[in-house]
């Protein structure tokens, strides 16, 4: 288990190095999923799976999502087909690939030893965090909910403000 | 099973956070500095979950859940400003967008 964190740091540090220094938005988003991954592993090993699911379903599944369309958003048009068609090319997907080997391979240790310790003490599990989140943390519950609110309500406004002023220009800009 | 220092946890933090720092401060481009500044709060969460982890409380855990809706919400705003800019500007440059005239 120990080696299984040291390699998942390395894993995430070499990610995250990649991503700071790619070109292409794509490439580096490839590789910034790779580093929640790795993440994720580090939060299963310290002994907390609850966090660690979060982390692969929301920042590598929905935020990362986000930013994928956001990013072929930007770039439309005809040159945005060629860029495809070079996006599939291997060279780019075999960094991320091997990266995520590596921790596909640290999943079979982890699945036949069970369940890790933490660091010294007992994993915390999902029934621990539910009953603090919301037994004494209930009111920041509540303000992450009104946060979440106060976002789609930001994003829709920024959304119309645009129509407005395209309105005003008289015809799409982009 | 021998346990994992705290120590290190908390240097694979750090550097993460150092990396995120330099997206931000290195890179012009909107869409990387955005990456940065969500590569820094996933260091700041790890940071959180090591330490609850270090004294078996679950308030890491809950710390790391309000960062994880922080920045949820940081997103949604932060790719529609960018929306906005590349709509205006046609550009993705940040020194391109000194003048804030609105």
């Amino acid at each position: 288990m120990i080696v299984a964190f040291y390699v998942a740091a390395a894993v995430a540090v070499v990610a995250t190095g990649l991503v700071i220094t790619r070109s292409n938005p794509v490439h580096a988003l490839l590789y910034l999923i790779v580093s929640l991954l790795a993440v994720a592993v580090v939060f299963f090993i310290l002994g907390a799976p609850f966090v660690a699911a979060l982390e692969v379903i929301v920042y590598a599944g929905a935020i990362m999502v986000l930013f994928l369309f956001v990013v072929m958003m930007l770039n439309l048009g005809p040159a945005a087909v060629a860029q495809e068609r070079a996006w599939l090319a291997p060279r780019v997907w075999i960094g991320p690939g091997l990266l995520s080997l590596v921790l596909a391979a640290l999943l079979v240790p982890i699945l036949f030893e069970g369940t890790p310790q933490s660091a010294g003490t007992s994993p915390v599990n999902p029934k621990e965090v539910g009953m603090a989140l919301f037994g004494p943390y209930v009111v920041a519950v509540e303000l992450a909910a009104l946060l979440l609110l106060a976002a789609v309500v930001g994003t829709a406004h920024f959304r119309r403000r645009e129509r407005v002023v395209d309105a005003g220009r008289g015809g799409p800009s982009a | 099973m021998s346990p994992i220092p705290m120590e290190h946890v908390l240097v694979l933090a750090a550097v993460l956070l150092i990396l995120g720092l330099v997206c931000v401060l290195v890179r012009r481009n909107v869409v990387f500095m955005l990456i940065g500044v969500e590569i820094m709060l996933n260091a700041a969460g790890l940071a959180f979950v090591a330490a609850g982890s270090r004294w078996g409380q679950a308030d890491g855990q809950v710390m790391f859940l309000f960062i994880l809706t922080m920045a949820a919400a940081e997103v949604a705003v932060g790719l529609a400003i960018i929306l906005q800019i590349y709509w205006r500007h046609q550009t993705l440059d940040a020194d391109a967008h000194r003048s804030l005239r609105g």
